[in-house]
């Protein structure tokens, strides 16, 4: 096979934003981040994304400020470095390689040029036992330098960076692990070790799961599994320790924050409530609630006027002041995407489920959501345990202007409840409105659903595990109370009592097919008659597609075991291969199919068209564990690439899902170059007011301005306006005491104001300035329908050159009495 | 252990009242606890906080401020009164009137020479602890409005008063008021309602901590008057404060049944300055805590849900023991019943009247665990309520349901009853002049003599006849320690009587010979219950730190089983138990089978059986009974326990070998409390 070096698979965004807790800089400007391998810099006033620091090539686990200089950061990541950046400017300063997966950084300003990181143990390699270390870092000038001045400083501590912490002064460090509290003095060198039982009559469930130190007292407070917040105070004390304890969450307190002055302490949990505590009066607390989300992280700005929250629906949510004042949304990944993935051909947008109860529209280009469609329109409660309606199933048809969902609630036969929803486009609102609600579409949960692509009718089909398969047609009949036609059942199919597993219908539209367990059956969707079984055991069928363009005279199943592909023609099958397919998918713009092949622990990828019997291409080993979805994305602008083996990338992009919910994708090095001088031509300067709304804005602005330098303006012959006079500049930029008398400046004053006499020429001059300044006025007329934010500034500042202001239709009849002809009066004069 | 046929008896409505005030006295560690009623109780610490005296209260005076003077107890109520308590002899030594209104608060100076009275009238007056009595001194100066509460300055120069709004400060020497603190309304409170200062605490540096109604803790520097933290500690009142010896801890009782602890601790690891910071809340009240006492070892709560709360602080504690857990008190530590095993009648002791049952009776037989069907339902045949205002101190029934005996402090009745069909009582008129009144009563068992404890540890006989009482004799004790008599038992041949007292120390009498017979080794611990082996005349006594002993008559000494038991230790899961053995009675059938009972079990001691083994299950009952015959034998030992009954007020064997068990479940007495302040409760 031919040397493939050049495709690669790459993150494609969509990263996970709330992995570790983000910092504020000190003037609260930005908000950095680590998400994925990369670690990125947001604007806290315009959400935007300002700097993507790249260079890390496994997850980032932690971001630091230096606490030696508060415009770098140090970043530390799974691939065993610790980077430092310059955020401003989006540079590299330097590579510290310290060889161990780090899993969280801390750093304090007693302790410049050393870090503390958390690493496994180097006795056991399954890592599930880590140990606090402190780095020394090297002070020379090489950007990439070996840290191996490692010490130990405490063993066995968490690996979740929320359960360590600095004290006051970094006099100290706490660490919690389980039940025991750690807390170890740097000038003693001595640990002190506080227990908790696990349990208590009442029910408690004390396991520590966040810890954070008060940054001018010594008070430690912890976050406990049961929602409990201790606060310990006299930890260097072995027995005379002492804690309070507060209790509101009712479940486990996942993030805590003290103020930088320490009047406060912030709490979040699953309830999506940001609480802030008052030190000094214990039972006093604020709320922030409704957040949407469970908080995974807070963080304070320096100054303490900023603090960010991190969700675990991939959110950062800025507040200000205790109100929300921005959202940083990213692709939004639950446990587990349950819906297909699927391209909304209007805007591009990936679609797939959201937040609880939505569909989310995300644009892979500019790494962002669009916005959310609520399907279950019901309140989600956020509670641990809590059943509620999921979003199951989802579908587009062709030109996107139906949407099909399914929305369940309950595993179970017996308290299953589920319902179909179709949407239709408004084109007005530019969004999807609910058209018909079915209850209960079958008598159990519905396993598939495709709509027909065939241009004519509008069809969808499902299939259930209750044994059939429903075709639901648009109604044609108009009813009379409702406006628009609504959906309902038109057929019912089943085969043999055998439970359907998939559907799906041929390109055309002509020819549907169900997979009953082991057998095939074709039928057409004009007659609903049963056309043609195929039946190849043994396996169930799991996957069903059928083959595009060229191919379309194929269709291709998966089992279990093999990967099947019947020619239709002759209804018999072309050719079979063993292998363990996961996912199938077709090129909507080529005859391509994608197949993903789980073998022993990895995934790997086969491109190929079903009438060849070689590969177009593959790769051994995409990623680790099954992948659960893809999708062929079809690209604005194809690439031309001619080499055999990147050719099928040239029409669309292939992206897939893992099992740990990283969205990949394919790229060429073509691309990759492409993609990189496009990143600096979008580079946003640094003004943080920047936005692409701004740059509209200012260009446009801009344009106007140039505009109206190149007209000759009218100013020019005007008399200047009295700031400009230089008589005016010297007296008022003048000190009182050198000036002379008031008397003295008055003349000079007055004559300043007055318009200079060149009576004569303007007269000359007169016609032609009149079609100039009426040629200008439609020009600005047309502006003023175009927009209305400058032309406001523009009458302004006309009012401001003409003293005695005329309204409009008092100029015009000015100007036709100018251009009247006066010589009668000579006449009568003479006369 | 047997099959009974039980009478689950729960209709003796027992009812205790509210704590208002707790004093302790740090020598002879004995906590001093006042209740609403007026009674107060004598708790010592030292012995497993054993409830050793109590003094009955009186009608329409409760107690409202208790303090220790060294030995000596005052109290003060709202009817204007001083009062100080005979220790020895439980009652009141004597009354004296304040002179200005309703007192409210009441406190010692700590040398124990100054008694601080805060009066209704606005005036705080200091009486002079004398060697006979106390002396009014001065008054301070004068104030509008109540004094609400009172507190010395450890050096006892100065005087801290809390009132409705204000605390002021006075010099104990002058008389002279030193600063006024002003102490505002909470945030959002009515104007109407003014704040009033529940209770304050001076400590040696001058601090005043005050803990007002509208829920703050207030901590004010007392030499320049300014507040210097506010703990909002609830949306209700803090009702109580009180501070530990060393002063590092402070504890706040709250309405809303908490109890709150502050610390003194240096906010950074090292310094010299500290603060007082809020650390634990107990919550173990379900209604307002009246009193706190911080012991430095633990803390010591009472309040409206009437029950006493002793709450460790584990970490002062460096050994982890039996006696250093959590502790809740609800029953008193003696007799409020007493039976007639063959008349099948039940006496209950109020607090200012007896009742009189008799047991139901059943037919049939059934299964274990199954409730019998009723042939006759108990009745209630008497209300005897006593005359006068003062409460009943002891009562008791005779053997053969032919006489009752009511004692107060100072009044002594005795009744003949009759009941065959009908209900006939005769008050015996005419009693012998020097029983006047009894600190405990017994009856001989064949209710031929009547047994009363009275002054310097002597006791009275009396014989009873159809035609009256006469005196018999009276026994004294060969060495008197002056102590009041807690306990009385005779035995069944009527030769012998036991007699305990406070001291600890137990006489035997010899009643045939009408002397004093011998003295029963003394034991570190207090006597909780006691009772004579009508086979054996073995004296069996059960002690307030869960031993046993038992001492031969005859022998006068422990008998072998006594000394087995000791040799070889108690079952630490019995040693663990924390409310005291209250009675104890011996089987008829069997008398090797002895029957005792605390309040959470009852349990059958066969002499006869091996004693448990220390790593071997105690309470194991249920497991016996799923082991085949042959192994159970193997598995048994001498204590049988039961716990299917709770919270239990008495436990006797009829004739019949049917059980008399009294049950007063303290969701009962919950339910007759008033409502709670009302709480947000999550989730609702």
């Amino acid at each position: 096979m031919v040397e493939q070096t050049d495709i690669r698979v790459v993150r494609c965004g969509g990263s996970k934003i709330c992995f570790s807790t983000p910092i504020l800089t000190n003037d609260s400007r930005f908000l950095i981040c680590a998400s994925g391998d990369s670690v990125k810099v947001f604007s806290t006033r315009t959400e935007e994304c300002v700097h993507v620091l790249h260079g890390h090539a496994n997850q980032v686990t932690g971001v630091a400020l230096n606490p030696a200089n508060h415009l770098q950061v140090y970043s530390c990541s799974l691939d065993g470095t610790v980077r430092l950046w310059d955020f401003i400017d989006g540079i590299l300063i330097k590579t510290f390689t310290v060889g161990y997966k780090i899993s969280s950084i801390y750093v304090s300003n007693k302790h410049i040029g050393v870090i503390f990181i958390i690493l496994p143990m180097q006795s056991n390699e399954n890592g599930e036992h880590f140990q606090l270390v402190a780095v020394r870092l090297p002070s020379a000038l090489e950007q990439e330098l070996e840290a191996r001045e490692l010490s130990a400083v405490l063993s066995d501590v968490s690996p979740v960076p929320a359960c360590t912490a600095f004290g006051q002064g970094g006099d100290y460090i706490a660490s919690a692990k389980g039940l025991q509290l750690c807390v170890y003095f740097f000038r003693k060198q001595k640990t002190y070790r506080f227990k908790l039982k696990a349990t208590d009559k009442k029910g408690a469930r004390n396991a520590f799961t966040c810890v954070a130190c008060h940054p001018k007292d010594d008070c430690i407070a912890t976050g406990h599994q049961d929602g409990k917040i201790r606060l310990w105070r006299n930890f260097n004390q072995k027995k005379e320790y002492t804690y309070s304890t507060q209790h509101w969450h009712h479940n486990a307190v996942s993030a805590l924050c003290f103020s930088p002055e320490g009047m406060h302490l912030l709490s979040g949990g699953v309830e999506s409530v940001l609480v802030q505590w008052h030190c000094k009066e214990v039972n006093k607390k604020n709320f922030l609630p409704r957040l949407g989300g469970a908080i995974a992280h807070i963080c304070v700005s320096p100054d303490g006027q900023m603090y960010s929250t991190s969700h675990t629906n991939n959110k950062i949510t800025i507040i200000s002041s205790f109100r929300v004042s921005a959202v940083i949304q990213g692709l939004v990944k639950g446990g587990s995407v349950q819906t297909d993935l699927m391209i909304d051909p209007r805007t591009k947008a990936l679609v797939l489920n959201g937040k609880p109860g939505h569909l989310q529209f995300y644009s892979l280009e500019r790494d962002k959501q669009l916005y959310s469609l609520d399907i279950v329109q019901q309140e989600y409660i956020y509670q641990a345990g809590l059943d509620q309606f999921e979003v199951v199933k989802a579908a587009l048809d062709g030109t996107a202007s139906w949407l099909a969902t399914v929305e369940q609630r309950g595993s179970k036969i017996s308290s299953l409840e589920f319902s179909l929803k179709l949407w239709s486009f408004n084109e007005k609102a530019q969004s999807f409105e609910l058209n018909t609600t079915i209850t209960a579409p079958h008598q159990n949960m519905i396993t598939a659903m495709c709509f027909s692509p065939a241009m004519d009718t509008t069809m969808l089909v499902t299939v259930a595990k209750d044994d059939q398969f429903k075709v639901w047609l648009l109604g044609s009949d108009l009813d009379e109370q409702k406006k628009q036609a609504s959906w309902s059942c038109e057929h019912l199919g089943s085969y043999h009592g055998l439970q359907p597993t998939n559907c799906c219908f041929s390109g055309d539209g002509s020819l549907l097919a169900v997979s009953f367990a082991e057998v095939v059956t074709l039928w057409s969707p004009d007659t609903w008659e049963l056309l043609t079984t195929l039946c190849q055991p043994p396996g169930t069928i799991e996957d069903l597609c059928f083959g595009r363009l060229s191919c379309s005279k194929y269709l291709l199943g998966t089992t279990t075991k093999n990967l099947l592909c019947w020619n239709l023609l002759t209804c018999a099958l072309e050719w079979s291969t063993s292998m363990d397919v996961c996912v199938l998918r077709t090129d909507p713009l080529s005859e391509n199919v994608a197949a993903f092949c789980h073998n022993s622990g990895k995934t790997d990828l086969f491109v190929f068209r079903p009438s060849e019997p070689r590969p177009l291409f593959t790769q051994k080993a995409v990623c680790v564990g099954r992948v659960q979805r893809c999708i062929f994305v079809p690209r604005e602008d194809p690439l031309d690439s001619c080499d055999e083996w990147s050719q099928w990338l040239n029409r669309s992009r292939l992206h897939f899902l893992t099992e740990q919910m990283e969205l990949l994708t394919f790229s060429t090095r073509a691309e990759d170059e492409r993609i990189l001088n496009s990143r600096k031509e979008l580079l946003v300067d640094d003004s943080v007011a920047m936005t692409p709304f701004y740059l509209l804005l200012g260009k446009h602005r801009q344009q106007q301005q140039e505009k109206q330098t190149s007209v000759p303006s009218q100013a020019a012959d005007r008399a200047q306006l009295p700031q400009g006079c230089v008589a005016i500049r010297e007296l008022l930029h003048t000190p009182a005491h050198v000036l002379p008398p008031a008397s003295f400046l008055c003349s000079v004053f007055l004559n300043s104001l007055l318009i200079s006499n060149t009576g004569g020429r303007d007269e000359k001059e007169l016609p032609e300035q009149e079609v100039d300044s009426e040629k200008e006025e439609v020009d600005s007329e047309e502006e003023m329908e175009m927009n209305n934010g400058p032309q406001g500034v523009r009458t302004q500042g006309s009012v401001g050159e003409a003293p005695p202001s005329l309204s409009r239709a008092e100029e015009k009849e000015l100007r036709r009495l100018r251009k009247t002809d006066f010589s009668w009066v000579t006449s009568l004069t003479s006369s | 252990m047997g099959e009974f046929t039980v009478h689950r008896v729960r209709f003796f409505h027992y009812m205790p009242s509210a704590v208002r005030a707790l004093a302790f006295q740090p020598q002879r560690q004995k906590i001093a606890v006042a209740r609403t009623d007026g009674s107060l109780e004598i708790l010592n610490r030292a012995d497993h906080l054993f409830q050793e005296k109590v003094i009955p209260g009186r009608e329409q005076r409760g107690t409202e401020a208790l303090a220790w003077a060294g030995q000596r107890l005052f109290s003060a109520g709202l009817n204007g009164e001083l009062v100080e308590y005979d220790m020895q002899e439980l009652r009141e030594k004597y009354r004296l009137d304040a002179s200005g209104g309703p007192v409210w608060t009441l406190t010692c100076n700590p040398q124990g020479t100054r008694l601080a009275v805060g009066c209704e009238d606005g005036t705080v007056k200091l009486f002079e602890v004398c060697d006979d009595g106390i002396q009014f001194e001065r008054n301070l100066a004068k104030q509008k409005g109540r004094i609400l509460s009172l507190s010395w300055h450890p050096s006892g120069s100065r005087l801290v008063a809390g009132m409705a709004g204000v605390i002021w400060v006075f010099d104990a020497g002058t008389g002279q008021s030193v600063h006024r603190l002003l102490v505002e309304r909470g945030t959002g409170a009515p104007r109407s309602k003014e704040c009033v200062v529940w209770s304050v605490v001076c400590l040696s540096d001058g601090t005043i901590v005050s803990g007002d109604s509208s829920g703050n803790v207030k901590v004010w520097d007392g030499d320049t008057g300014t507040l210097i933290r506010n703990h909002q500690v609830t949306k209700w009142d803090v009702l109580a404060l009180s501070v530990s010896q060393d002063e590092t801890s402070l504890v706040a009782g709250t309405s809303e049944g908490t109890v709150v602890q502050f610390q003194h601790l240096s906010v950074v690891l090292g310094r010299e300055d500290k603060e007082w910071v809020q650390t634990r809340t107990f919550k173990n009240h379900t209604h307002d805590v009246r009193a706190v006492l911080e012991l430095d070892t633990a803390v010591v709560s009472g309040g409206m849900d009437t029950q006493l709360v002793v709450r460790p602080l584990l970490d002062k504690i460096d050994v982890k023991t039996s006696a250093s857990a959590l502790r809740k008190i609800h029953f008193p530590h003696r007799r409020l019943v007493s039976c007639s095993r063959t008349a099948r009648l039940l006496l209950f002791q109020h607090r200012i009247h007896l009742e009189l049952w008799r047991l139901g009776e059943s037919e049939g037989t059934g299964v274990p665990g199954s409730s019998l069907p009723i042939k006759r339902k108990p009745e209630k045949l008497l209300h005897l309520k006593t005359k006068g205002e003062e409460h009943i101190c002891c009562s008791a029934l005779s053997p053969c349901g032919g006489w009752v005996v009511v004692s107060t402090v100072t009044n002594l009745r005795l009744y003949r009853l009759q009941c065959d069909e009908t209900i006939s009582i005769t008050k015996v008129s005419k009693l012998p002049k020097v029983v006047s009144s009894a600190n405990q009563i017994c009856f001989s068992s064949d209710s031929s003599y009547l047994f009363t404890a009275s002054t310097c540890s002597s006791v009275h006989v009396l014989a009873l006849s159809q035609s009256g009482c006469t005196f018999v004799c009276t026994l004294k004790p060969k060495s008197c320690s002056g102590q009041a008599i807690l306990l009385l038992t005779a035995s069944d041949d009527g030769k012998w009587l036991a007699a305990a007292n406070a001291d600890h120390e137990v006489q035997v009498y010899n009643l045939q010979k009408r002397k004093a017979y011998c003295t029963v080794p003394v034991y570190s611990s207090g006597v909780t219950a006691m009772s004579i082996n009508p086979a054996t005349n073995n004296l069996f006594m059960v002690h307030a730190d869960q031993q046993i002993f038992e001492f031969s008559l005859e022998q006068k000494q422990y008998t072998d089983w006594s000394r087995l038991v000791h040799r070889k230790g108690l079952h630490p899961q019995w040693l663990e138990r924390d409310t005291p053995v209250t009675n104890v009675t011996f089987s008829p059938r069997n008398p090797a089978h002895v029957i005792l009972h605390d309040m959470y079990m009852f349990c059958i001691i066969d002499q006869t059986l091996p004693l448990p083994e220390r790593n071997s299950q105690l309470v194991n009952q249920l497991t016996l009974r799923s082991l085949p015959e042959k192994e159970r034998r193997a598995h048994s030992h001498a204590f049988k326990i039961c716990k299917t009954f709770k919270e239990l007020l008495f436990v006797e064997l009829l004739e019949d070998q049917s059980l008399v068990v009294i049950e007063r479940p303290l969701l009962d007495i919950t339910a007759q409390l008033p409502p709670p302040v009302r709480q947000k409760k999550f989730a609702t």
